[in-house]
């Protein structure tokens, strides 16, 4: 059944702050295999002109998923969450993301379709640091893939 | 921000580096933890394969973590990066043996834009089939 178009426009309440660690942006860029000094040596952020160790461009999409999560999971929007999969994903970046942030993650629901009888959810995630300062925004496209005619 | 290239030394049609990034079961399971994202679709054959997967499959955001180095590593600085999107238009198939799956990636600049910013495209294939669609970086130049 097609999801509830007056869900668009939803946002829900920003996320707890979630804390960059360097060891987890280290574990991240070990993940990837990115050797890029800019994320493990201080030194060489600094360098670049951070203030400290940076975070590989796709690093935030962990925090902003687990946000989306408050969409995802809302009874009420009633998404097949078995069914989904990762249709599209875009970053706008104000700055890097770098150790020491605390994050909060703010999500709207852009938009909702439904093509063949799939779903389709746009997902908006605005990120701010603990200044309120904007650092990230995160586009997710998420398909519901229609359940098979039993 | 310091890019290490200068955005006049830049064109449209300037291509970048091209790389290759081979992605075997365990670099899954690695990524798994160092992202959070545990779907067992990733990590576990049978359960793929119930789900109507040909086997395990790479995670789009590993893909798509891969793909953007051919950026970051072309300009210096990963700080330089200002947009970046990507439609997921196939799996990446990883089979369970020691060669894996490799993830092909080649970039070109396909407009330069206002404030010493520059739009790259990326290609990404693996075994031969287009894996990211519309992947697209802005990346800020010197």
């Amino acid at each position: 059944m097609a999801l509830d178009q007056s869900f668009v426009g939803r946002t829900y309440p920003p996320t707890e702050p979630y804390e960059v660690g360097r060891e987890k942006i280290r574990e991240f860029a070990e993940a990837v295999g990115d050797t890029n000094p800019a994320y493990t040596d201080a030194e060489a952020a600094k360098a670049l002109g951070h203030p400290d160790v940076i975070a590989p461009p796709t690093f935030v999409f962990s925090i902003t998923f687990k946000a989306a999560g408050q969409v995802v999971h809302d009874p009420q929007l009633g998404l097949d969450y078995s069914r989904v999969v990762h249709g599209d994903q875009k970053f706008a970046y104000r700055r890097p993301v770098r150790a020491g942030d605390r994050l909060t993650v703010t999500s709207t629901i852009e938009a909702i379709k439904s093509l063949a009888g799939n779903d389709i959810l746009d997902i908006r995630g605005e990120v701010h640091d603990e200044a309120g300062e904007h650092v990230v925004t995160a586009w997710t496209k998420l398909v519901a893939r229609a359940a098979e005619e039993a | 921000m310091t890019a290490k290239i200068s955005y006049s030394d830049v064109e449209v049609g300037t291509e970048l580096p091209a790389q290759t990034f081979p992605v075997t079961r365990a670099t899954l399971v690695r990524y798994a933890g160092a992202s959070g994202d545990f779907n067992p679709i990733h990590w576990n054959e049978k359960f793929a394969r119930e789900v109507g997967l040909p086997d395990v499959i790479a995670h789009g955001m590993f893909t798509m973590a891969e793909a953007i180095r051919v950026v970051t590593d072309w300009a210096g600085d990963p700080g330089a990066v200002v947009e970046y999107g990507v439609r997921f238009t196939k799996p990446v198939v990883v089979p369970n043996d020691e060669q894996g799956a490799v993830i092909e990636v080649g970039g070109k600049v396909a407009a330069k834009l206002d404030d010493n910013t520059v739009r790259v495209d990326l290609t990404v294939t693996s075994a031969g089939q287009k894996v990211l669609g519309m992947s697209r970086a802005v990346v800020r130049l010197a």
